[in-house]
């Protein structure tokens, strides 16, 4: 079989799988792309790994604030909510 | 500001036939939550986002904790990559709610709260690097590295340009992962330290995306890069975790191949 001149290759499909996952390719790029996945496997397997490995990463914990960052910003929040002195309502 | 910063670099990394194509910040297939304003749509707000604006505005200390809880950690580090010490990122992040509570009542809803939010964090954080002299801000950093048009992935592992029927396809393809291993503690462990080796603008963006969640228009606020730079970052970062999970599970394929 020979590969025709606007096929994606291997080496161009697994620059774009982000783009692909983002839905951010052009409706002709994303036909190319998901052709391609149909006669080969391994861009199969190398998209997949790549979904694994977003999930995966998301299995990290996420940052949280320190209680003591935390108490302080709801003091501020208070002052932030007391009405000036010398206003009138 | 200097133009060449802004430019979409993205696509000098693509190969030549999507080059015609410009990438937008099309709402994402895996974004896990709202529909973000594409091509001029009305961006409609999210009750969540409905209810937490209304609790501000009335001075409701619960709406205010729930986003500082949500926000404030990831905001700390974002303001970090604009300024100089942790202390000042403190000031910068402070200073981003108090212009919150402040300016709620102007927040008129075309985007994201969150995004909004993020939009103050990265100019006030901006202003104050500019003004401390960060060396080199971090748009420029993040724009200088999405600009390297190096692969991803090997290219050792494809073949050669005439390599009869198959050329650039796969020579050492990868292999099948044990996926029972994928969430196991030593597992995570390796994707810990293949976060820590990557550059500090690839990982910022996969931080916010993957772990955190974030969406991509939100990810570009606070980091004030393109969606062209933001998703060629992500999937650099990606990629490399990917890379490093290979290894880990079946060995090096490059070599072996």
């Amino acid at each position: 079989m020979s590969v025709m001149i606007d096929d994606i290759t291997c080496r161009e499909l697994v620059e774009l799988v982000t783009e692909y996952l983002d839905g951010a390719l052009s409706s002709a790029d994303g036909a190319r792309f998901e052709a391609h996945l149909e006669i080969c496997d391994a861009c199969v397997l190398y998209v997949e790994q790549l979904r694994s490995t977003v999930a995966a990463v998301g299995a990290l914990s996420e940052a949280t604030i320190e209680p003591a960052a935390r108490d302080e910003l709801l003091r501020a929040f208070r002052d932030w909510h007391r009405p000036p002195p010398n206003l009138p309502d | 500001m200097d133009i060449a910063l802004e430019t979409d670099v993205a696509i000098r990394t693509r190969p030549a036939w999507t080059a015609r194509f410009r990438c937008t910040a099309r709402s994402s297939a895996t974004t896990r939550r709202r529909p973000t304003s594409v091509n001029g749509e009305p961006y409609e707000q999210s009750a969540d986002d409905a209810a937490l604006v209304a609790g501000l505005r009335a001075g409701d200390e619960q709406a205010f904790v729930t986003l500082v809880d949500r926000y404030n950690a990831s905001m700390l580090r974002i303001a970090r990559l604009y300024v100089r010490t942790p202390a000042i990122a403190e000031e910068v992040v402070q200073e981003t709610w108090l212009a919150v509570i402040q300016g709620i009542d102007r927040f008129e809803g075309r985007s994201s709260l969150k995004t909004w939010i993020m939009r103050i964090l990265a100019n006030r954080a901006r202003t104050r690097g500019a003004r401390e002299g960060r060396t080199v801000p971090f748009s420029a950093l993040a724009a200088a590295d999405a600009a390297i048009g190096e692969p991803t992935v090997e290219p050792g592992r494809f073949r050669g340009r005439d390599d009869g029927d198959w050329p650039y396809h796969w020579a050492a393809p990868p292999r099948d992962w044990p996926e029972e291993r994928l969430l196991a503690g030593e597992t995570l462990q390796v994707i810990d330290d293949a976060l820590d080796e990557l550059p500090e603008s690839q990982r910022e963006v996969i931080r916010l995306r993957d772990v955190e969640g974030w969406d991509a228009d939100e990810v570009c606020e606070a980091l004030q890069i393109s969606a062209g730079n933001q998703r060629v970052l992500l999937h650099r970062a990606r990629a490399k975790v990917r890379g490093a999970l290979e290894r880990y599970f079946t060995g090096d394929l490059a070599t072996a191949a």
